[in-house]
């Protein structure tokens, strides 16, 4: 076992995949705690459908850097989707419901009228549940995401405590100033960016449980913000890292592995919290 | 000193008019309590003295204060119910305030959570998680956090809403010693009786709009 992991390790590919990995699963779950706080759970998945749709459309054009279509189009709905959920006519669930359906079923249908792919079934299904491109990563890839996340933690760490403070009493942070949907637009703009990254690794239909277990779990574990968040980070990063090396070894799609390694752990927290008591 | 001056002021949205002809003023050391029935526009008045929202017509001035200094008690929301925060983490963003750009709290931030805490008797609970707390020990844990954000001015949203009669009997006396220490407090109720018992002044919103000593509405 261990032979079979010192020798895997020596590929510079299973490196990349692990690093990549771990640093999705580290932003990930680091909004992941406001986003259940805030009952955002599934606005995850909902984007992850509209990046479905929009990348549906962007294979059909043939065009050669698909993020560029799919950052902007998951982006703005998002802002649509938060608007949405300001807006009483209709409420933020069923916004979500309409937008995440909608762009899953245009995405498959503009797929197999105008697809001109001989694998078209295939071709979803990695869209949906990840595909093997992690493990074909460049040097300039990995990098990329190394300085997205190094970014992304400086700017959480600086924000904490507002964050903190619009997730809990949003009409108490617009009392004492705070810009408060200036932070919810960001929050969202974030989540949208994660998503379209980290496509690649679990699939569309997956991403949402790469952000909400580890927050579940960790709330499961722990009674502040900052317990929880730091929790939150760790038990991520930790499932991820678990669920590429099983993945790498047993062949396994590694999308699915790693939410299978977060829904277990979920279910360990889950019984610490019920039978052993909770930590401070 | 008079600290906000409100002037035949009409609230609403758009064109929909809640209350007009609004005229009230704040004096330092006041106790202003405002009823109304549902939809009397209690919380548009809320939403506009804290500088959220602008007045149709009219204005309303303050005094030596910005309308960030007002420490609001919030009515309690849904999501506080199981979100997991330390009563000390709560406390502290009420500092958030008064910082403008700097990310952190500074050791003078802390010493003034904990001086609050300790003014509203919760410094034992500071460890402990929001969600665990009784009812009458939230309210004291969010009054502290208000008064992290006042320097001298409380804005309190129904504060005993959701409090059985013994927490509630808690939270007013509260909120008295805290007046006679000083603060200036405005306080929305539906408990008519009660709040008012205690107010020095009262302003009523609906069709017929009171405003006077406390003494004249019983009157």
């Amino acid at each position: 076992m261990l032979e079979t992991i010192t020798m895997y390790l020596e590929y510079p590919f299973v490196i990349n995949a692990l690093i990549v990995g771990v640093l999705i699963a580290l932003c990930s779950s680091l909004l992941g705690v406001t986003l259940v706080l805030k009952r955002f759970s599934l606005i995850g998945d909902g984007l992850a459908h509209v990046a479905f749709g929009a990348l549906c459309v962007a294979t059909v054009l043939h065009m050669a850097n698909k993020m560029l279509l799919t950052l902007p189009i998951t982006v703005i709905c998002a802002i649509l989707i938060l608007r949405g959920g300001q807006n009483a006519k209709i409420r933020g669930d069923a916004v979500i419901a309409m937008i995440s359906v909608g762009s899953l079923a245009f995405g498959y249908l503009i797929m197999n009228v105008f697809a001109s792919s001989a694998n078209l079934s295939g071709d979803v299904c990695s869209t949906l549940f990840g595909s093997t491109s992690i493990l074909t990563l460049t040097e300039q890839e990995v990098w990329l995401s190394v300085i997205l996340s190094i970014l992304m933690v400086a700017a959480f760490v600086l924000f904490y405590n507002k964050i903190f403070a619009v997730t809990f009493d949003e009409d108490f942070a617009r009392a004492a100033r705070l810009n408060v949907d200036f932070y919810n637009l960001m929050i969202s703009i974030v989540i949208a960016i994660i998503i379209v990254l980290s496509m690649n690794l679990v699939g569309s239909l997956l991403i949402s449980a790469f952000i909400i277990f580890p927050a579940l779990s960790a709330m499961k574990l722990f009674k502040t913000f900052r317990a929880v968040t730091i929790c939150s980070v760790i038990l991520s990063v930790v499932c991820a890292f678990i669920g590429i090396a099983i993945s790498i070894l047993g062949g396994t799609p590694v999308g699915s592995t790693i939410v299978a390694v977060d829904a277990l752990t979920f279910g360990l927290c889950f019984a610490v919290n019920k039978f052993g008591g909770v930590a401070a | 000193m008079t600290l906000i001056t409100c002037d035949n002021v009409a609230l609403g949205y758009g064109s929909r008019v809640v209350v007009d002809g609004l005229n009230f003023t704040v004096d330092e050391g006041d106790y202003l309590c405002i009823i109304g029935e549902n939809g009397a526009g209690k919380s548009t008045l809320v939403k506009t003295l804290l500088g959220l929202q602008k007045p149709l017509r009219g204005k309303i001035l303050l005094n030596g204060l910005n309308a960030g200094d007002i420490g609001y008690l919030s009515q309690q929301t849904a999501i506080q119910k199981d979100f997991p925060a330390s009563v000390n983490e709560i406390v502290l963003s009420g500092c958030l305030a008064r910082k403008k750009f700097l990310p952190f709290y500074s050791a003078q931030d802390k010493e003034i959570a904990a001086t609050n805490m300790e003014r509203l008797g919760v410094q034992s609970l500071a460890d402990r998680s929001f969600a665990e707390l009784s009812g009458g020990q939230q309210q004291r844990v969010l009054l502290a956090r208000a008064l992290c954000a006042a320097k001298k001015i409380l804005l309190l949203d129904e504060p005993v809403a959701a409090l059985d009669p013994e927490a509630t009997a808690d939270m007013y006396k509260i909120i008295s010693q805290l007046n006679q220490d000083g603060i200036t407090i405005i306080m929305i109720s539906h408990d008519v009786n009660e709040a008012i018992g205690r107010a020095k002044h009262v302003l009523r919103l609906g069709k017929k709009i009171f405003y006077g000593t406390s003494e004249d509405y019983h009157a």
